[in-house]
């Protein structure tokens, strides 16, 4: 579904990922470790098509398009879905007139009908119950006044209606109290299925406790340094980063 | 500038006006002048280029009746008394007054009457030059809403200025009265065809009786040749309460002077403004409040979305006198400029002889931030929609305190079109 090869990018004169190679196929979670600075939410950012960053090598596939070509919208509607590890508070767009626009111009994309009204309303309901969000946050102002862990449900929620096929969570577990990451997870888990990848980016071991991942990266100075299985995770909670280096 | 004085000059003597009041109005504006960039109040606003052209009070209108009935066509959605100008002047035959006489009284200003009399000349700054000019020649409407009346339906002045044959001048002046517990929505819409020069000059002065309560709005949605300077002054006493909601969002070159006088205890004034020049277009607005008595109430939010090579103007005065006691004031005047080279000046101007007052003001200017935008990209919402998304929510608060639907879908639309 997606393959990295070689990518390295910049930010101003500052390297930031030195080279780098990810196979990722339908049905699969991969989690994402490192220490801060490593480059992983500079890589997260770049998949969803953030335009700070200068690409100096290499090149992303998604679904054998090239990704790098496309505007952040057009992969939206290809199916990337980044969820923000900082999610922005828009004063005056209701969360629910966002939604309905951003899922009725992906099907534009698409090439399929927009979604009326009830069938929009329908879908909702079904969603806000899967990530347990409160229904009055979804009728206020998009993350406006949201206190941290509120914005990071809103991301899953927004995932959940928009059905990516990759979905990148950016850190969303980090400021999370214990409830709010099992109701994160949980929407994550149900929401996976064989036709969809999950790239889950973390600071931290706990995430991977409730959403299992099949392949741990390391990320290090812009590199992937070690790859293995969830067990990998473990490994790195008990000892560290530094024996890595 | 001098022929143009000299083609006033004439005018008026055509006029041949026995009034004093008039009399001295002309004399005040020639001794006046009209205002250069030397003026504090006209710094970021030069007129010396209107002045090199000629105007013409009497430019002629091809339009015809069926052709001016369709333009009402977009105040179909509500029941209102309809005041139809053009080119400044008032044309009966195509307005529509559906209040009664009793309720909402309308007659022409130079008939001689006891309210004129009281209140024609008294509020509006004598001293400015515009507003002297436009007392001598005033040429509108004088309006009364009586005790008591809650009118229903609202009052719009549709004022049309058609300048395919010359470059129309227009002194549109209008007296209106809300007397004691009385309550009306006054809408002044502007819009304009044709492609040559045109000068309006007007003057709106309204008092708002004890215990009143007013909704005005200023729309101005004219074409990229229309020159506006319009004053807009409104007196309120005891216990009343008066809004006006200020939307430009097409002209060459508009200054809306704006002042609200807070004459007695317990009033409210809320201003509300939205501006969205592009092209050349430059929009001034000035606006003041003042409190002269204790126990008040001001809110005035001023908005500005400015784009290509536009420019704007925002200068917000609140006086709180000495005796304004437990005034609360407070302003707010924030600009997104769309372009490098639009720009703003915002200037908030406070004036407080009393001690025991809130007082808040602030401003901003910045370009639309880029994070949102990202953000609703990053959900499959194309560039340009969300920026169009963005800015109606940069704008919605403005918006939000339209109270009339009327008005809201009007200005609705028009903002559609004009980010389209």
């Amino acid at each position: 579904m997606l393959k990295i090869t070689n990518l390295q990018a910049k930010i101003g004169d500052k390297q930031i990922l030195n080279g780098i190679n990810l196979e990722i196929k339908a049905g699969e979670v991969h989690a994402i470790m490192g220490p801060n600075g490593s480059g992983k939410s500079t890589l997260a950012s770049i998949l969803a098509g953030r335009e700070d960053y200068e690409i100096t090598e290499g090149e992303v596939t998604f679904k054998g398009k090239d990704l790098l070509e496309l505007a952040p919208e057009e992969r939206a509607g290809e199916g990337v879905f980044l969820a923000f590890q900082y999610p922005v508070e828009i004063p005056g767009v209701s969360n629910t007139n966002f939604l309905r626009t951003a899922i009725n111009e992906i099907r534009k994309y698409r090439g399929q009908e927009a979604l009326d009204a009830v069938h929009f309303l329908k879908l909702m309901k079904e969603k806000v119950k899967l990530v347990e969000i409160d229904q009055a946050l979804v009728q206020r102002s998009l993350n406006e006044g949201f206190s941290g862990g509120e914005k990071k449900r809103n991301e899953i929620f927004q995932m959940a209606m928009l059905e990516p096929s990759l979905a990148i969570l950016d850190e969303t577990d980090s400021g999370l109290d214990i409830d709010a990451l099992r109701i994160v997870a949980n929407g994550v888990n149900s929401l996976k299925n064989k036709e969809n990848a999950t790239i889950v980016v973390t600071h931290y071991q706990r995430l991977l406790d409730y959403i299992i991942p099949d392949f741990v990266h390391v990320l290090y100075k812009g590199r992937i340094v070690k790859s293995g299985g969830k067990e990998l995770a473990l490994e790195l909670e008990e000892k560290g980063y530094d024996w890595l280096k | 500038m001098d022929k143009f004085i000299e083609y006033l000059e004439s005018e008026f003597e055509k006029i041949q006006t026995e009034s004093e009041v008039r009399k001295q109005a002309f004399e005040d504006f020639k001794s006046a002048g009209f205002p250069t960039t030397k003026h504090e109040e006209w710094k970021y606003t030069n007129l010396k280029n209107v002045f090199q052209n000629s105007f013409d009070s009497h430019a002629k209108s091809d339009l015809t009746a069926e052709e001016i009935r369709s333009q009402l066509a977009i105040y179909q959605a509500v029941e209102a008394n309809i005041l139809v100008f053009l080119n400044g002047n008032y044309l009966p035959e195509l307005s529509k007054i559906v209040s009664a006489d009793k309720d909402l009284h309308i007659q022409n200003l130079s008939q001689p009457n006891e309210i004129s009399q009281k209140h024609f000349a008294k509020y509006a700054p004598a001293h400015e030059a515009f507003v002297a000019l436009n007392t001598a020649f005033a040429n509108g409407l004088l309006l009364k809403i009586s005790k008591n009346t809650v009118l229903e339906k609202p009052i719009i002045f549709h004022f049309l200025n058609d300048s395919t044959q010359a470059n129309p001048l227009l002194q549109v002046r209008n007296l209106i009265v809300l007397e004691k517990s009385s309550q009306a929505t006054i809408i002044e819409n502007f819009v304009s065809i044709g492609q040559n020069l045109s000068l309006s000059n007007l003057v709106s002065e309204i008092i708002v009786e004890e215990n009143a309560q007013l909704d005005h709005y200023k729309l101005q949605n004219e074409g990229e040749n229309a020159i506006h300077v319009g004053t807009t002054q409104i007196e309120i006493a005891q216990n009343g309460k008066a809004s006006n909601t200020t939307i430009s969002l097409g002209g060459k070159m508009i200054r809306n002077n704006l002042n609200m006088v807070l004459n007695g205890e317990n009033c409210e004034a809320y201003m509300n403004g939205l501006y969205m020049p592009n092209g050349n277009t430059h929009i001034d607005n000035h606006t003041a409040v003042d409190h002269a008595k204790p126990n008040s109430y001001s809110n005035e939010l001023y908005k500005g979305v400015l784009a290509d090579k536009s420019t704007g103007v925002f200068n917000g005065k609140i006086f709180v006198r000495k005796d304004a006691q437990k005034t609360n004031a407070f302003q707010s005047n924030k600009n997104i400029l769309l372009s490098e080279n639009a720009s703003v000046n915002t200037k908030p101007q406070l004036e407080i002889w009393a001690n025991d007052v809130k007082c808040s003001h602030g401003c901003t200017i910045g370009a639309l931030d880029e994070e949102p935008l990202f953000y609703l990209q990053s959900r499959g919402i194309p560039k340009e929609k969300a920026r169009k998304m963005l800015l109606f929510a940069f704008v919605g608060d403005v918006l939000d305190r339209l109270k009339s639907d009327f008005v809201r879908n009007l200005v609705n639309d028009s903002i559609e079109k004009k980010l389209a």
